[in-house]
Parts: structure tokens; C-alpha cells; sequence
């Protein structure tokens, strides 16, 4: 009986401490809840912010006109071609000889022949502000059709070109039209010109691929392009796939599965944790010291971001590489030496291709990470404006967090805000592929035992 | 106290493994203190003990297998035809080519079967052609009893098969290499009854042509499967006689003691 | 000197069932001597009620019998037993089925108790009285060695035999010579005859049970086997 009532005293405490214990539950349920929900409602908001920005930067303002390549104005010689007794520098002398020639023809004179016919309302006297309505890059775009095809001279045209910045912004409305007139970034006329050709439909909003095909320019803002910091990024890319990931792959195996277990490779298993932690832009000082310094490598060069991203992501590859080594059942190493097969042949035949989805997973995962570091490239002088795309990774380059951020400097607040935004993006949907293509990867190679 | 063994030159022809004065540290801890044992071709040699008492420690040693644990230290002498596996000019890989193991979990690779089974000749250069490989994979798994149950499906994974028959397959993958010696280590301990039985059986059959040597934990197991019988007790071997004996007349009281379930 | 008792096993549920197994024993040990006991005084004192409980007390030695009989297959079949406890339930199902029989013996002995005697022919009964004492010594001396598992004692008892055979060939010569001095006495003389064979295998049956103890404690089998080998078995220590 007393037994019983034991039993009722515990059942009442049970009950009792129960009503506790859901509304605890309860409690850190709605916690969570409402941290996940603020966490996706701050990314939404970011997202939104930058897509709402970025998105527009992707259709720009372009003019068609018909292009006169009015003989008179290119005056140039025949475009040389090699003799059969000629030798290679000869010839090419003459060729740089042509070039510089027809680096001294006025191409913004063929620009503004071409366009004033279009306007209804025009002076002489303002012929100069004419080749503002076209972003100054274009005037080289032609001066390299000639280049290819000297025969177009002489011809027509029809050619769709870029308008210049300030136009872009002014007809897509982003300068407040009722500030006074010196604040209005155009001239007056300029800007009568640009609404009317916008009206009439010579100046359409189109999409470009301005943005994706050229590279960085001060000059011509409207066609400043991510191609040069995509072609350096995509070099370092390289760089650091095929050298940290081969070299953080065989050090992790080695410290893995062959090193002996003692206080030497405790110490360097702490090191390399800790270097994972390092703040990247001590990483860039190395860079600068050692491999610019030192090696005398060029400076803003690929070859030396790469092997600075590679340095920095080392650990990460390492750690995620032991990581999965030792996710492996010790049964089948133990089944495979058992067989008589050696350490090495072990780890090739059985270990490796069971960790390789893992392995994969955790390098794509360092790899876009050290796509978005921006820190360590500044100091190895990847702040400068690059104007160019690079050909090799020795040559001056930029990357695109370093171009987004070159970008966010710029004076013309009102076009590089969009850019920026649509830079942004660009990096955003890279980074967001390459993890899809690690989660791709994983789920493929999945191998269950 | 150890049973009594034929002369020497008769012993050597009888014996696949002679253990003399066998002592395992790990760190500082001895965990098999002088253990000589002998095991003669084609028997089946069980050992039995309480946990802990060293069997499997011992098991290891007869294929170093031990030697993948950095703080294991063997000494004394382990003969297989008459060589000393420790010995440094001895490869550990041949070693293990000629002894076997069958390990407590099923642990078939992650391949197909075929695969699985194929994996030792191929390592080992035991074949030059796909037929004789084909014909080495279907004798193993014929005289593991395994054949009639997956020649329809050797290409599907090793894993995908009941534990019995992934027990099977590793014996099967073990006797490919043509070993002298299986050891096998409590293999049947992760398996239902029917599945050990079926084991129980291929074991008697395997002895024809192989020296087993099997660690359990089941007495009884022990009782069914082998001709002689090694008590472990404390890291030493307390008792080695013909099964039949040391069941019904052990001649140690610690043996005694453990085969009837008591603890004085 | 080995003991059953020595050492319990880790269950203790299988000590118990061994314990009672080892008591049922004893207690079957104990009605078959005293049943031998009343049959002897039966025929002593020409008791005919005596001897008619003696009859009908058999069928408790022959439900003790399968009791115990049962019990040991179900330790077999549970505890799968091995070597002392092994040789124990197999001694104890031979060591049964012997004093079975030695219960069935006493039976014919008291049947013989129910027939009367002319007083001439009382001497006659004296030497069967004899022979009976000496058997059942025996019959309590074997019971107490397999109560202790004393092998030592077994042997003794074993040795004990050959006393009963001469004095059962010297009564049985005797016997022979008063049926032909008096052929009429003939039926009445066969009777302790019988009697006196069955006390002699009651002999034989304790040398058995002798054996059986042997067998427990030292795990040789000793049947059939000369004094000499049995003797050397016990002698020799492990």
C-alpha cells in the first residue's frame, strides 16, 4: 500500500514538473523559430536590396546609328601584309607603323557626322558636346573594325553603341530632374538630345553584355566591364585548384594515415587549425613579402593571388580531408590489410575513393571561399585599376571582390551604384554555383557502406 | 601444463604455427605474458576465455596485425613453416597473403561482389586473364557456400546482402588468395543462429583444406567446431587439449571454473 | 579432493536446481535403506504388515525416480553442462535407475518375508538376515561416499563386494545341501534362494553406484576395469 503511494507522490511530480518542461520546450522552439525566420528575412532583405539595384545595371541605354566611315577622315595607307622575304620584326614594324597611324584618326568626328543627322535641333557650335552621347569606349570599338577589316572604310554601318554614363543615368531617372542645372551632371543640350533620341527610339534601354564582355575603364565609364576581374579571378581559380587542393589532399592523407602518432604531429595538427583561423589578409602581407619581395614575382599578378589564395585555403582542404578520412570505418582498412594489401594500396584502392565525395565537398567549399576574399589580393597590390584583360597569369590583373570594391569607390555614384549591385550579383550567382556543384557532386558520388 | 606435443621433426611436418614464449605490451601494460602454442595443419584451434584475456591480442600477433597499432610491442618467436613472421626481412603483405583473416563485423568492401572476391588475386598477381579470375571467384564462393545464393547478381554490392552472407562473402574473399591459415576472430557473434550455424558447418568443411584457428565467446560454439581447444586466462594460455577432454575433464580448476560458469 | 559444492557457478538459479537435484538423490538413497532395513526386520521377525508396506512403498521410489529423471534432462537441456557438472547429472541418471532397481529387489526380498517358516527352517533365515546387514552397510556406506563424491570411500565399497559374493556363494552351498537332505523343503528354501540373489545384486547394483562416484570425482571411467586401474585411478592425484 505504502508502495503505492510512493508511486503517486513520483506520478505528481512527473505531472508537475512536466507542465515545466513543455512550456521550456515551447519557449526554445519559438527561439528557434523566430531566429531562422529573422536570419531568411535578413537575406531576403539583402537579396532584395542588391537584386533591386544590381538587376537594372543589366540593361543599358545604346544608341543605333549608321556609321559613315567617311574616307576622308580615315586617311590611312594600305594595311601591310607580310612578304615572303620579309622578316617577322620588319614587318612588324610596319604594322605598329599602320596602327599608330590610325591611332591618330579622329574617330569621334565619324561619331558625331554620323549622329547629327538625328538630331533636329542642331548648331555647329555644338558639335563637341555631340560625342557625349556616346560613352568613349565606342570610338576605339571602331577604330579596332577598321583595324580587322580595313576594307569597311568607305561603307555604312549600322551599329548599336553604348551611350556614356551620365545619359544612362539621366534617362533611366535616376538624377532628380528638378535640381538646378550645374547639379544635372549634362549639359543642357545634352540632355534635350538624350530625351529626344530616347523618345524617338534611336536610344533604346537594351540589354548588355557590356558588363560581362568588357574590361575595367575610367575613361569610358558606361562600358567598364567584370571581364578583366573575371579572367583574374578565373586564373587564381586555377591556381588554387590545382595547388592546394592536390598539395592539401596528399599532406591530410600523409598526416592521416601514415604519420606516426606522436607529439610532433599533435603540435602540427593545432598549427594547421589555427592557421584555418588566421584573418586573410595576414595571408596577403605574406604574399607581399615573400612572393613579391622575395621571388620578385610581378606585382598584381595572378600567379601571386593565386598562391596566396591557395595558402589561405590549405588548412581548409587539409582539415575537411581528415575530416573524411577518418569518417571511414577503420573495418575496411582493416579487411584490405588483412588481405595482405599494403598501407599505400590500402589508402588508393579502398580509402581515397570513399573519401573522395567528402573530399570534393570541403575543397569546392574552400575554393569559393577564397573566391570572395578580398583583403590579402589589396595587399599584394590588386588595388589598382587594371584597364586591361589579362592574357597570362603574369600579367596586371584584378579580382572581381577587388573590382566591386574599386567600383563602390567611384565618383559617379549614380551608374556604380547599380554596378556595384550587378557585380554583386555576378559574384553571388558564381559562388552560389560552385556550392551547388559541390552539393551535386556529393549527392552523386555518394557511396554508402 | 601444456598438452602434450610429438617429437620435434614429426612437430614441424604437424604444425603450421609454433608459438614460442609470446609476450605482448601495449605501452607498458603486458597484456600476453610467454604464451607457447603450437597449431597443427588442418585442424580447427579454438580459443576461449573471458574478455580481456588476450585471445584476440594473441589472434593478431599470428598475422601482424598488431603491427598497425604504433603502441604494440610483440616479442618472442612466431614460426609459420618454420619462419619467423617477426623476423625484419619477413614482408608483412606476403605474411597476410598466407594467413587470412575473417574479422567479428562483416566487412565486405564497397564494391560488387564479384569485385569484392576478386579484389586479393588481382593484389596479388594470382591471375593473368579474366577467365581464370572468373573461375577463382566461383570456386571461393562455391566453398563458402555462397554460390547458388549470389551467381545471378555478382555485379550488385557486397553490402547489399544479409549479414550471414556478408560474413560468407569475407570468407569467401579470404580463402581467394589460397591463405594457409584462417584466423578468425568471433566471426559469428554479429549473426542470428541460423546464420552461425551455416558458418559452423562451412568451418568443418574448410578444414579439409586449410589450418583455421577461431576466437569466440560461445563455449558451445567452440565445443561443435574444433578438435583442440586453448583456454586464455590473464594473457597466458592456461590449457591446450583435444576439445572432447578439455569439456568433460578439463585438467586446470581455472578451467574449469570458466567452462561451467563458475567464478570461486 | 574435489567437492560438488565448490565454487558456485555465476547463476544461481543453476546451483539451486543442482543442489536439489543432489537432495532428491539423497532423499531416494534414504527410502530405498530403509526399505531394505524393514524388509530385513520383516523377515526377521516374520512381520507380514512390515513387509506389506514395504510392497507398497515402491512406488514412491519409483516416483522419485522419474522426478528426478526429469529434472536432470531439463538442467541438460537448459545449462548445457560441462565437464563436473556434466559428469554429475550423468552420474546421478545412472546412480537412479541402479537404486530403482535396488527398490524393485527389496521387493522380491519382502515378499519372501510374507511366506511363513517352520521354526527349523528359521536358521536358514538367520544367514539371509546376515547377508542382509552386510549389503546394507554397503547400501549406506555408497550412499554416504556419493553424498560427499568421496572416491576414496567409493573404492572401499567397491572392495566391500567380494566379501558379499563369497558369503552369498557360501549361503547358497549351504541352501543346495539342506534341498537335498529334505526335498519337501524345497519351495520354501528356492524362496531364500531368491532373496539371497536379490541382496547380491543389490551388491552389485552398490558397486555401480561406486563406480558412478568415481567417475564424477575423477572423470575416468572405471567400469569394467580391474581393481588395479580403479585403484591407481583414485590413488593418483591430478
Amino acid at each position: 500500500m505504502s508502495q503505492d503511494n510512493s508511486n503517486l507522490t513520483v506520478q505528481d511530480k512527473v505531472v508537475a514538473s512536466l507542465k515545466r518542461r513543455r512550456r521550456q520546450e515551447k519557449l526554445f522552439r519559438t527561439l528557434g523559430l523566430g531566429s531562422v525566420i529573422l536570419s531568411l528575412a535578413l537575406v531576403a532583405i539583402l537579396f532584395i536590396n542588391i537584386f533591386s539595384k544590381g538587376v537594372p545595371a543589366f540593361w543599358q541605354t545604346s544608341m543605333t546609328v549608321e556609321v559613315y566611315f567617311d574616307p576622308d577622315v580615315i586617311r590611312i595607307s594600305e594595311k601591310p601584309e607580310q612578304q615572303p622575304n620579309e622578316t617577322f620584326e620588319d614587318f612588324d614594324e610596319r604594322l605598329l607603323d599602320w596602327e599608330t597611324q590610325l591611332g591618330f584618326v579622329n574617330f569621334n568626328r565619324i561619331l558625331s557626322d554620323s549622329i547629327t543627322p538625328l538630331l533636329s535641333d542642331f548648331e555647329r557650335s555644338q558639335t563637341r558636346y555631340v560625342t557625349q552621347l556616346v560613352t568613349s569606349g565606342e570610338r576605339h570599338a571602331l577604330r579596332d573594325m577598321v583595324m580587322e577589316d580595313p576594307s569597311i572604310v568607305g561603307e555604312t554601318r549600322s551599329l548599336t553603341l553604348l551611350t556614356s554614363a551620365d545619359v544612362d543615368v539621366w534617362l533611366k531617372g535616376n538624377i532628380d530632374r528638378s535640381l538646378p542645372d550645374d547639379q544635372l551632371q549634362l549639359p543642357a543640350v545634352v540632355r534635350e538630345w538624350a530625351d529626344e533620341l530616347h523618345a524617338n527610339g534611336h536610344i533604346q534601354n537594351r540589354f548588355s553584355t557590356a558588363l560581362f564582355m568588357n574590361p575595367d575603364s575610367r575613361s569610358s565609364l558606361a562600358s567598364a566591364g567584370l571581364a578583366g576581374a573575371f579572367v583574374g579571378s578565373f586564373y587564381m581559380l586555377l591556381i588554387v585548384i590545382f595547388l592546394a587542393i592536390p598539395m592539401g589532399v596528399a599532406a591530410a592523407i600523409y598526416l592521416e594515415e601514415f604519420a606516426p602518432k606522436n607529439k610532433l604531429t599533435d603540435i602540427i595538427e593545432v598549427n594547421i587549425n589555427n592557421l584555418a583561423a588566421v584573418p586573410s589578409i595576414i595571408f596577403g602581407l605574406l604574399g607581399a613579402a615573400v612572393f613579391i619581395n622575395w621571388f620578385k614575382l610581378p606585382m598584381s599578378a595572378p600567379v601571386v593571388g593565386g598562391l596566396v589564395l591557395s595558402l589561405m585555403t590549405l588548412p581548409t582542404v587539409i582539415i575537411a580531408t581528415r575530416a573524411t578520412l577518418r569518417a571511414i570505418p577503420p573495418s575496411i582498412r582493416a579487411a584490405a590489410l588483412g588481405l595482405g594489401a599494403s598501407k599505400t594500396q590500402t589508402v588508393f584502392h579502398h580509402v581515397l575513393p570513399l573519401a573522395i565525395p567528402g573530399i570534393l565537398t570541403g575543397s569546392i567549399l574552400g575554393v569559393a571561399q577564397a573566391l570572395g576574399e578580398t583583403a590579402p589580393l589589396l595587399l599584394i597590390g590588386m588595388k589598382s585599376f587594371v584597364a586591361s584583360i589579362p592574357q597570362s597569369p603574369m600579367d596586371q590583373a584584378t579580382a572581381l571582390p577587388v573590382q566591386i570594391y574599386l567600383w563602390q569607390g567611384n565618383e559617379l555614384r549614380n551608374f556604380f551604384e547599380a554596378r556595384t549591385s550587378a557585380a554583386i550579383i555576378v559574384l553571388l550567382m558564381l559562388m552560389i554555383s560552385l556550392n551547388s556543384l559541390a552539393i551535386w557532386l556529393r549527392r552523386k558520388l555518394e557511396v554508402r557502406w | 601444463m601444456q598438452n602434450s606435443q610429438s617429437s620435434p621433426d614429426i612437430a614441424s611436418q604437424q604444425t603450421a604455427i609454433t608459438a614460442r614464449n609470446v609476450e605482448v605490451f601495449y605501452g607498458d601494460t603486458q597484456a600476453i605474458k610467454g604464451i607457447d602454442l603450437d597449431v597443427r595443419n588442418n585442424e580447427v584451434l579454438s580459443f576461449i576465455g573471458p574478455s580481456g584475456c588476450g585471445k584476440s591480442t594473441f589472434l593478431r600477433c599470428l598475422n601482424r596485425m598488431n603491427d598497425t597499432i604504433d603502441s604494440c610491442r610483440v616479442t618472442g618467436s612466431i614460426e609459420l613453416d618454420g619462419q619467423d613472421i617477426y623476423h625484419s626481412s619477413v614482408d608483412e603483405v606476403l605474411l597476410r597473403a598466407k594467413v587470412g583473416m575473417v574479422f567479428q563485423k562483416p566487412n565486405p568492401f564497397p564494391k560488387s561482389i564479384y569485385d569484392n572476391i576478386a579484389y586479393g588475386p588481382k593484389l596479388h598477381g594470382l591471375v593473368e586473364r579474366k577467365p581464370e579470375l572468373d573461375e577463382i571467384v566461383e570456386s571461393s564462393l562455391r566453398r563458402a557456400g555462397l554460390w547458388e545464393e549470389v551467381k545471378d547478381r555478382l555485379n550488385e554490392p557486397g553490402t547489399g546482402l544479409s549479414g550471414g552472407q556478408q560474413q560468407r562473402l569475407c570468407i569467401a574473399r579470404t580463402i581467394a588468395v589460397s591463405p594457409e591459415v584462417i584466423l578468425m576472430d568471433e566471426p559469428c557473434s554479429a549473426l542470428d543462429p541460423i546464420a552461425t550455424g551455416i558458418i559452423e558447418e562451412l568451418i568443418h568443411d574448410l578444414k579439409e583444406k586449410f589450418t583455421i584457428v577461431i576466437v569466440t565467446h560461445n563455449m558451445q560454439q567452440a565445443a561443435r567446431v574444433s578438435d583442440r581447444t586453448a583456454f586464455f586466462h590473464l594473457g597466458e594460455v592456461v590449457e591446450v587439449s583435444e576439445t572432447d577432454d578439455l569439456f568433460t575433464n578439463p585438467k586446470h580448476k581455472r578451467t574449469e571454473d570458466y567452462i561451467t560458469g563458475r567464478y570461486g | 579432493m574435489e567437492h560438488v559444492n565448490s565454487g558456485r557457478h555465476i547463476s544461481s538459479q543453476f546451483d539451486e536446481e543442482l543442489k536439489e537435484v543432489r537432495n532428491a538423490v539423497l532423499s531416494m538413497g534414504g527410502v530405498v535403506e530403509k526399505q531394505l532395513t524393514d524388509a530385513i526386520q520383516a523377515i526377521k521377525t516374520s512381520d507380514h504388515e512390515l513387509a506389506d508396506r514395504v510392497l507398497s512403498n515402491d512406488t514412491r521410489v519409483n516416483a522419485l525416480e522419474m522426478d528426478i529423471d526429469n529434472a536432470c534432462t531439463q538442467l541438460i537441456a537448459k545449462r548445457q553442462p560441462t565437464a563436473r557438472d556434466l559428469r554429475q547429472i550423468i552420474a546421478t541418471f545412472k546412480t537412479i535407475a541402479d537404486l530403482e532397481r535396488i527398490g524393485d529387489e527389496v521387493k522380491r526380498i519382502a515378499a519372501v518375508a510374507k511366506e511363513s517358516f517352520s521354526s527349523e527352517q528359521q536358521h536358514l533365515l538367520a544367514a539371509l538376515e546376515n547377508l542382509g546387514q552386510l549389503v546394507l552397510n554397503m547400501l549406506r556406506t555408497v550412499l554416504n561416499a556419493f553424498a560427499r563424491m568421496d572416491a576414496e570411500e567409493a573404492l572401499e565399497v567397491h572392495r566391500t563386494d567380494q566379501g558379499i559374493d563369497r558369503q552369498y556363494e557360501g549361503m547358497l552351498r549351504q541352501l543346495m545341501t539342506y534341498m537335498m537332505e529334505d526335498p519337501r523343503s524345497i519351495p520354501k528354501i528356492m524362496d531364500v534362494v531368491f532373496s539371497a540373489r536379490s541382496l547380491e545384486r543389490i551388491g552389485d547394483r552398490c558397486q555401480n553406484i561406486a563406480e558412478y562416484v568415481i567417475y564424477n570425482v575423477h572423470g575416468k571411467d572405471v567400469r569394467h576395469t580391474s581393481d588395479e586401474d580403479m585403484e591407481q585411478t583414485v590413488r593418483k592425484s591430478r
